[in-house]
């Protein structure tokens, strides 16, 4: 008995409060979320591209991308879309209330291989939410990284996550946003058409010195992945960010396996040259 | 590693003694079926016959328990099913199938339920002749040079044993005198004469050394298609395998309260089709054939990690156990041979 106890439990959640949340479109909501022992708060740092494992008692747990950047500690950010039981108990919590976290677990974008490059950052939908962590740190950490492009798209106007802040970073000159709709209305002024379809208005890139993440639904990478190949990018300067099913997150439970390795542990970032050798990553 | 030599007629005595060291479990019929539980009587036991059903794996993994306990302040850690035990009758294959599943649940971050009963648990493995579909000696497991404390090698009127711990030696330094340390030139003929008569009694063989290799080459193999089109999907070779480890979380209420419950882990399998559901009903091996696919890819290529050994241990139970003939050797055989079985 006393060796159990003498080992840090890896599933024991610790309790978070909910500092403020707000919706960002219909069914999606921005959860902002401290660890209720400030120790704990300040002390609390992860990679962007990391998870956590968030519990509502009696409902259960799943993983969730962090949203924010290490570059701004104390506060954690959850980007959630209404789409099952767990996600449903999450729409029931107010500001205050309390959730249980644990993590960071994963081992997050390869910021190291990064620096000093140009960073192509592709998100479709919902794929938005752990890219927005890295935009964010490469941001708050400009000076370490070449050009900065930022391609983001969603199947409407009303779709687009983080609107309000994603169009003020259009008003920054060090970083190129380019946004699309598949399907515009009359308020609509960027693009329209598939994420791919916004490669045409890069510049030239150095492709031995540029670096790319894509996050997305499990249809978009293959097209994307295309786009980055015909602009030469190594196929290890490619970063996917997957999603699978996980019920521990620290490579026990074996639901996120990919062939022999865990979602949890090996990745959930693989570069495209990883997938090359596990053939049923995507 | 000390080797040393016990008459028969102590046997009994001394796996007795035991109980001072745990509470004693090993291979006993419950209903029927061969299976680990608490030992009642030690006339009960099988120490040297066939395969309990369900592995030793349900010792240290348990089907379903209770993680942790939750009221309105938290979550807290149940470990109350950890207990000192002694487990009798350890076949080679379920301390290799062990040892596996140490590479899973002992590694960083340390499982703790795991550690706890494995680090309460002592080992006294028993040697085993081959049952109709062991397949020990192909996958390198009918020998065991680790993970257990005392390991006996049945040669009818005595006993090699081998101790593999200072718990082990502790055991012995109980009943020293049933023990001697000398083991003659005639002892050894013994038991090179058993290994032969053991080796000769296997009724399967396969060369699965170059199964990582065909695995890889096999991916797009429509023999995975022939065998999804008979796989149930019952998960049964999930269950009886001694290195599955896969499992559920759930949470469920107390009857009686609303805010206080528990989280509870129970077995699961890869073979099972919400295995990979994500959230929105994407499914990532909807697929029965990717789903097979997968659990061949961790018996037969690499098992937790990067660069393991394959996870089977060659007890043949999904042999004896898939009601259509998916089994680590048919599927070996039909890849190998590029062509389904006939019958």
């Amino acid at each position: 008995m006393n060796v159990s106890e003498q080992i840090e439990n890896p599933y024991l959640p610790e309790a978070a409060r909910i500092v403020r949340h707000y919706d960002l479109i219909k069914d999606h909501r921005f959860f902002q979320i401290r660890h209720l022992d400030m120790g704990k708060a300040m002390s609390f740092t992860y990679q962007p591209g990391q998870f956590i494992m968030v519990s509502i008692p009696g409902v259960g747990e799943a993983p969730f991308s962090i949203s924010s950047t290490p570059s701004r500690p104390g506060i954690l950010e959850l980007g959630v879309r209404k789409i099952g039981k767990m996600t449903e108990a999450f729409f029931q919590k107010r500001d205050n209330d309390i959730i249980y976290i644990r993590g960071p677990y994963g081992n997050g974008f390869k910021v190291d291989q990064m620096v000093n490059k140009d960073i192509i950052i592709v998100a479709g939908g919902l794929g938005v939410i752990p890219l927005r962590s890295i935009l964010y740190y490469v941001l708050d950490n400009r000076d370490q990284f070449g050009r900065v492009f930022f391609m983001y798209g969603a199947r409407n106007p009303n779709e687009i996550l983080f609107r309000n802040e994603f169009f003020q970073l259009k008003e920054r000159d060090d970083i190129e946003c380019l946004y699309t709709v598949d399907k515009a209305d009359e308020t609509w002024t960027e693009n329209v058409g598939v994420v791919t379809k916004l490669f045409k208005h890069l510049p030239d890139i150095d492709p031995r010195n540029a670096t790319a993440v894509v996050c997305g639904p499990p249809v978009m990478y293959k097209f994307v992945i295309d786009e980055f190949l015909k602009l030469k990018i190594p196929k290890n300067q490619i970063q996917l960010s997957l999603e699978r099913r996980m019920k521990c997150g620290v490579g026990k439970c074996g639901h996120c396996a990919l062939d022999h390795l865990y979602t949890c542990n090996d990745g959930p970032v693989f570069t495209y040259w990883d997938t090359l050798h596990f053939r049923e990553l995507i | 590693m000390r080797i040393l030599k016990m008459q028969e007629k102590y046997l009994e005595v001394f796996l007795e003694s035991l109980d001072k060291f745990g509470t004693l479990y090993g291979p006993v019929k419950r209903r029927g079926v061969l299976t680990f539980d608490k030992v009642e009587d030690l006339k009960e036991v099988e120490l040297g016959g066939g395969h309990p059903m369900i592995p030793l794996k349900k010792l240290f993994h348990p089907k379903k328990f209770t993680m942790l306990h939750f009221n309105e302040r938290g979550f807290y850690p149940d470990y109350s099913m950890i207990e000192r035990r002694v487990v009798l009758g350890v076949h080679p294959c379920e301390i290799h199938g062990l040892l596996k599943l140490d590479d899973i649940f002992l590694k960083e971050p340390v499982d703790p339920y795991y550690a706890g009963l494995r680090k309460n648990t002592a080992i006294i493995g028993f040697s085993c002749l081959p049952t109709e579909n062991s397949l020990c000696n192909a996958t390198g497991t009918d020998i065991v040079e680790e993970g257990f404390d005392l390991f006996f090698v049945d040669l009818d009127e005595f006993y090699l044993v081998w101790v593999g711990s200072s718990l082990g030696h502790d055991m012995i330094y109980e009943r020293e005198e049933f023990f001697e340390e000398d083991v003659k030139h005639e002892d050894i003929q013994k038991y090179l004469q058993w290994r032969e008569k053991r080796n000769k009694m296997f009724k399967h063989d396969f060369d699965f050394r170059s199964m990582p290799d065909v695995m890889e080459l096999s991916h797009d193999s429509e023999v995975w298609d022939y065998f999804a089109e008979k796989c149930l999907s019952c998960g049964q070779c999930s269950m009886v395998c001694p290195t599955c480890n896969c499992y559920n979380v759930t949470d469920v209420f107390d009857v009686t309260n609303e805010s206080v419950g528990r989280r509870e882990r129970v077995w699961d399998s890869c073979m099972f089709v919400d295995y990979s559901l994500v959230s929105g009903n994407h499914n990532f091996r909807a697929k029965r054939a990717d789903r097979l696919k997968l659990w061949y890819t961790h018996k037969l290529k690499s098992f937790g990690d990067e660069y393991g050994q394959p996870g089977c241990v060659g007890c043949g139970r999904c042999v004896d156990t898939c009601p259509v003939d998916i089994n680590v050797l048919t599927v070996a055989e039909a890849l190998t041979a590029r062509e389904v079985p006939k019958h």
